[in-house]
């Protein structure tokens, strides 16, 4: 299928390919197993220049959007989905300060972000508001210069490796979901300390870990815009970092798919390919469809974004994280079953893509809380017309 | 530091298939890659730039479509790019490709360092890279696999020996060949693969060298190819195993039923 990619945006895909192919593949395994953190690979996407392919030149950037980010995802994760979150979960990091930073922070940020210096981490997530966001307990107290922040968050990607933490924090927890506020703490700021690590089912590779936050005093500075902007800041993020997720599941697929397709040619069973039978053929075909049209969904969504980035996507962008993710956990579900018994074993790289796919359904809301969040687009846009 | 490194342009295979009737390399249909050996010169050439300051300059000989190898040495971060390209180099052995190269790095102005690959996995000869220097009138140092120390005016080299490895100094200018052992060649940026696509590749011919007619292409070629062949597989060996006593009561009998002894 044609997209009408740019020359660059090819140049991108074929380069994230390289990285993946060369670096990544051969250790793969290894950062599945010991679950360490892959910072071998982020030098190497660093000096690759694909880290800030989404932040602006001026910023030190390739100058790109969501587009851009995504094609490099999709190509890393067709290889590994674990290790190329670090990447991605840091651009979940800096669209907060891309959206609504000030020039100061942008300026202050950006660029070790874009050269790959740094990565980043976005918080909202704690053990009791998961989907439910507005429960967050974490609060930041305003006293003269500084705000002071307390909490625990969980489940926090690129927890404890990242250098810049973007948080969101009650500051005025009377107000409801409109007294929470977005900061920026940075590592070995006194009083933030990390907690658990957590030992997951895949994406091994990326760190998932607890923040904690006592006492910890950071400037009136690292407010990101005003106070109570909290979640429509983490909701504005979302519109523009799901599609990375989605991209991540497209990869996990496609990679899936990719492998599956020549397996089934050379593997010989009744006396020829397994590619030879119907009931085979049939299921490679459904995969390869639902690829596609996860790929195209995405590219769109990713296109109507970067084309106006100040317009709601929240539809758009769930709709394709949604999809994405539904059809990689299918895909990689039915490609360990195209490999049969071989599939099943850690040593083909294919039930590992099934345990990484299942965590595009998860994080960045839940898919039940896409299909909400779908609906209640639908509904409004429906009520608007009349 | 001016420092130029020699590329060669070669199949990517190293199962080279061989016109029976020209005995020359059947090049088509194969994609083309730069000669490996040729990735750890460069990347040698740009640690050197890194770590000293200076430009590299990446110079092959060959047809129009060697541009697209210079271009990748541009990715790489080399800064410029030169393409000598003549049908009157068509047919060049050794001793004309070296001859060639020569005079086209005299065109490229002061340079200080030359680095070529140890050898083309193609024509595996590894006689370009002394050629040139013989050439130019310059030392020559062949399987170089450190960089110990680089001055303005001095080198210090480790080259490879089959057992244990030479410390070499040599003055500036100079010609080194190198081996895989020496680094780890980098991928492209995405910078250095947008700088390449726009980038400029010098040209030049054999007027633009001022090269002698008699020296270049197949004139200039005192190689003759009279025969290229794979020389028949041997047998696999057979291990005789044991202890000492068992071993020598093996291949005793051995050569008895072969009747050797
Ligand atoms: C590996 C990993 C990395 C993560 N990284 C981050 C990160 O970087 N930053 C961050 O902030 N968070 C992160 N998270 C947290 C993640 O976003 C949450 O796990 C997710 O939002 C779900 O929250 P929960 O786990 O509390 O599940 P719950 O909210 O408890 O949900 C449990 C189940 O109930 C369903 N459910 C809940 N509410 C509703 C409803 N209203 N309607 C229908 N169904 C509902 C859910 O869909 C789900 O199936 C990460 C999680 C994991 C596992
Ligand atoms: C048996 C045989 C058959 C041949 N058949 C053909 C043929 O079919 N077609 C044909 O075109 N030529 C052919 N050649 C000719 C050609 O002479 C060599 O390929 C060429 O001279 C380079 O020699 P080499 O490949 O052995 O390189 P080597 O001497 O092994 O290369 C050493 C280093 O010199 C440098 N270098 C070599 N060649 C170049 C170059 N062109 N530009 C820049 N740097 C270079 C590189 O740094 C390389 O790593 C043949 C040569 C031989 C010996």
């Amino acid at each position: 299928m044609n997209y009408f990619l740019s020359e660059e945006q090819q140049m991108i895909k074929e380069l994230a390919k390289k990285i993946a192919e060369e670096k990544m593949k051969p250790v793969r395994e290894k950062y599945d197993e010991n679950g360490e953190f892959p910072w071998e690979i982020v030098e190497a996407l660093a000096d690759a220049d694909l880290c800030g392919l989404y932040i602006p030149e001026e910023y030190g950037g390739f100058g790109g959007g969501v587009l851009e980010l995504c094609l490099c995802v999709e190509e890393l994760c067709k290889i590994d989905g674990g290790i190329a979150l670090c990447v991605a979960a840091t651009a979940l990091a800096t669209f907060p300060l891309l959206l609504f930073g000030t020039e100061e922070q942008k300026k202050k940020f950006l660029p070790d972000i874009a050269s790959g210096k740094k990565i980043a981490a976005f918080a909202v997530t704690e053990a009791n508001a998961g989907s439910d966001a507005a429960g967050i307990q974490t609060t930041a107290r305003k006293e003269g210069d500084f705000y002071i922040l307390n909490g625990t968050k969980c489940f926090i990607t690129n927890g404890g490796e990242a250098e810049i933490y973007v948080i969101i924090a009650m500051t005025n927890k009377g107000k409801g979901a409109r007294g929470a506020s977005a900061f920026i703490v940075e590592k070995d700021t006194p009083g933030f300390s990390f907690g658990k690590k957590e030992n997951k089912m895949g994406i091994r590779a990326s760190s998932t870990r607890e923040l904690v936050f006592n006492e910890c005093k950071i400037p009136k500075e690292n407010l990101i815009s005003r106070e109570g902007q909290g979640f429509i800041i983490t909701m504005k993020t979302f519109d523009a970092s799901r599609p990375g997720v989605a991209a991540q599941a497209l990869g996990i697929a496609a990679g899936a798919l990719e492998d599956a397709v020549k397996y089934s040619r050379e593997r010989i069973q009744f006396g020829r390919p397994i590619c030879s039978f119907q009931a085979v053929q049939h299921m490679l075909a459904d995969m390869a469809t639902k690829v596609e049209a996860a790929r195209a969904l995405i590219y769109a969504t990713a296109r109507t974004i970067d084309n106006d980035p100040k317009a709601r996507a929240t539809k758009c962008s769930a709709m394709s994280k949604l999809f994405a993710s539904d059809v990689a956990m299918e895909v990689t579900t039915n490609a360990v079953q195209v490999y049969g018994g071989y599939g099943y074993m850690r040593e083909y790289p294919m039930e590992k893509r099934m345990r990484d796919a299942k965590i595009t359904q998860i994080y960045e809301g839940t898919n039940q809380i896409q299909r909400d969040e779908i609906a209640l687009a639908l509904i409004k846009e429906s009520a608007r017309s009349k | 530091m001016n420092i130029v490194v020699c590329i060669k342009q070669v199949p990517a295979t190293t199962e080279v298939k061989i016109n029976p009737e020209t005995n020359t390399l059947v090049r088509e249909g194969v994609e083309s890659i730069i000669n490996p050996f040729d990735m750890y010169a460069i990347e040698e050439g740009l640690r050197i730039k890194e770590k000293v300051g200076g430009i590299v300059t990446v110079l092959t000989m060959g047809p129009p479509q060697a541009e697209t190898a210079l271009k990748e040495a541009i990715s790489l971060g080399c800064d410029e790019a030169v393409l000598v390209s003549d049908r009157a180099f068509a047919g060049s052995d050794t001793l004309a490709t070296a001859y060639t190269l020569a005079r086209s790095i005299k065109k490229i102005d002061d340079f200080d360092l030359i680095i070529c690959g140890k050898q083309a996995i193609d024509g595996d000869t590894a006689q370009v890279g002394p050629g040139i220097s013989e050439e130019l009138n310059i030392p020559c140092v062949t399987y170089v696999k450190k960089i110990e120390k680089i001055e303005d005016d001095k080198i210090c080299v480790e080259r490879m020996m089959e057992e244990g490895y030479a410390v070499i100094q040599l003055p500036i200018p100079c010609l080194i060949t190198v081996v895989k052992e020496i680094n780890e060649p980098r991928l492209p940026s995405l910078r250095g693969m947008m700088k390449a696509k726009k980038a400029q590749i010098t040209i030049l011919n054999a007027a633009d060298i001022a090269a002698e007619n008699n020296r270049i292409g197949q004139v200039g070629s005192p190689t003759l190819v009279s025969k290229i062949f794979a020389p028949p597989f041997k047998g696999e060996g057979e291990m005789i195993l044991g202890d000492v006593g068992e071993q020598v009561e093996k291949l005793v009998n051995k050569l008895k039923e072969t009747k050797v002894i």
